[in-house]
């Protein structure tokens, strides 16, 4: 009997499927359930963060699955308001309006009630079909679609968030001066993102994936605790300080490409690259790039570079002169021009098929003009972008049953 | 929508038409099929940087959704 080269495809594809199914995909009625702990600490007692996960997937059987997720995320320390140093102390009234703050000359202003702490609980339900994926979660839902024997796997999405904004203390009336404490009570604002994706087998070794993103953002988009300072035109000193104005919309564009490839000695390379750009006038460019080297008895080691820089935003000012009002202005360091560089490894081991352990040590760093040109009598003196340093420590345990 | 915005989709859809000629028989798959092969392996790892990234940045997103966030940026 001579099978023909389409029968013969068609009987190895069936023996692969039955093959490929094992190893990756958990029995019908399984739980897999990854667990992993962050902490994030910036130095110099600025943001210290602690966060369980705990997330659950269970094989419901016909292609369908469902997903817990429970977040636990802690946040305490304190963060950059904004406002720049000055040769005297200064004087910060509280998010709250009750009671104040001093910061010593020469200091960095540090809002110190950065104090927060949320549980997210989250539920997906995905139902594959042979070339139809959808997963829905609250107010998003992801289709996805494979063609070319599944070498190539369109994705569409759309996200839909609706924020109740509700600071301590009430958001304030943009660029109004701290002392006035002019606030309401809450404010709103809604995001709507879509997502075109497609992921590409190159060979038996390779593939890519290239998303397309859109995110508008309409509403209250001011940070509610930062802010500007309006400084002497003579000597620099802050004369008041405002809370800060950014736009009411914003529209952003991505286009994202990732590269994996495995190599001969089992080893795996990861590349990854971003472009961002908005009509706030931010442009940003990020790299990624991982190397598992493959160990034995499972173990494997990841080093990992990170590099990302991006443009200031067109309302972005270091401090304000005395009369100058422009329509929007903030002073968050989050929207200046900035370098950072995250580096470190991962270190783990697969086990067995039912279970895996590994730890993850980065050091982020993130840098920018701490002694811009525009800077003129005391503020020449200071250091108006102080560098931002962390260490991100991770525990991550995944288990089968 | 801006030059920009046409330029990356015109970008994308390139990059897309010439992917027909790509790929592997269902057979060939071994590699990868592994976990550590798939686009979204360690998962949480990326749900931490996503989180962390956005907070310190002005960009998030592009593998997923950017989102609105937390509210503290």
């Amino acid at each position: 009997m001579q099978l023909s080269k389409k029968k013969v495809a068609g009987l190895l594809s069936a023996a692969t499927c039955s093959l490929l199914g094992a190893p990756v995909q958990a029995e019908e009625g399984d739980w897999d359930v990854d667990t992993a702990v962050l902490f994030y600490s910036e130095s110099d007692d600025r943001v210290e963060a602690f966060e369980p996960v705990i997330s659950g997937t269970r094989d419901l059987g016909d292609d369908e699955s469902l997903t817990m997720k429970l977040v636990l995320d802690s946040l305490t320390g304190a963060s950059a308001s904004g406002a720049v140093p000055s040769t005297m102390v200064q004087t910060f009234i509280r998010p709250s309006g009750n009671g104040s703050y001093q910061v010593a000359p020469n200091e960095t202003p540090l809002d110190d009630t950065f104090k927060d702490t949320r549980v997210s609980f989250s539920m997906n339900w995905e139902k594959l079909s042979k070339e139809y994926d959808f997963t829905s979660l609250s107010g998003n839902a992801m289709w996805q679609r494979d063609t070319n024997q599944k070498n190539t796997t369109w994705s569409y999405g759309v996200n839909v968030e609706f924020d109740d904004i509700d600071p301590v203390g009430g958001a304030p009336e943009p660029l109004t001066d701290m002392l006035a404490q002019d606030k309401n009570n809450t404010d709103t604002r809604t995001v709507v993102d879509f997502l075109l994706g497609v992921t590409q087998v190159i060979d038996r070794s390779s593939l890519f994936q290239v998303n397309l993103s859109l995110s508008e953002a309409d509403g209250y988009l001011t940070d509610p605790y930062k802010f500007v300072s309006e400084v002497d035109n003579v000597t620099g000193e802050p004369i008041n300080q405002l809370f800060e104005s950014r736009p009411d919309s914003r529209s952003r564009q991505s286009i994202y490409g990732k590269y994996k490839k495995i190599l001969t000695n089992k080893d795996i390379f990861t590349a990854s690259y971003r472009f961002m750009t908005d009509d706030w006038g931010v442009d940003s460019n990020t790299f990624d790039f991982s190397y598992r080297w493959t160990l034995d008895n499972g173990y494997y080691f990841q080093p990992r570079l990170r590099w990302y820089e991006q443009s200031e935003a067109d309302f972005y000012y270091y401090f304000l002169r005395d009369g100058e009002l422009p329509s929007d202005a903030s002073a968050d360091y989050r929207l200046g021009e900035m370098e950072a560089t995250t580096v470190g490894f991962k270190f783990g081991r697969q086990i067995d098929e039912q279970s895996s352990w590994s730890f993850r040590l980065e050091l982020y760093e993130q840098e920018g003009d701490s002694s811009p040109s525009e800077a003129f009598g005391q503020l020449a003196q200071q250091d108006l972008y102080p560098t931002v340093e962390a260490t991100i420590v991770q525990f991550n345990y995944s288990f089968r049953w | 929508m801006n030059i920009k915005c046409h330029s990356l989709i015109l970008c994308g859809a390139l990059i897309a038409s010439g992917c027909s000629s790509l790929g592997v028989k269902p057979w060939e798959r071994d590699l990868l099929a592994r976990e550590d092969m798939l686009m979204n392996a360690d998962a949480l790892d990326l749900a931490f940087d996503e989180h962390i990234y956005f907070s310190k940045e002005a960009s998030s997103g592009g593998q997923g959704f950017a989102g609105g966030g937390c509210g503290c940026n």
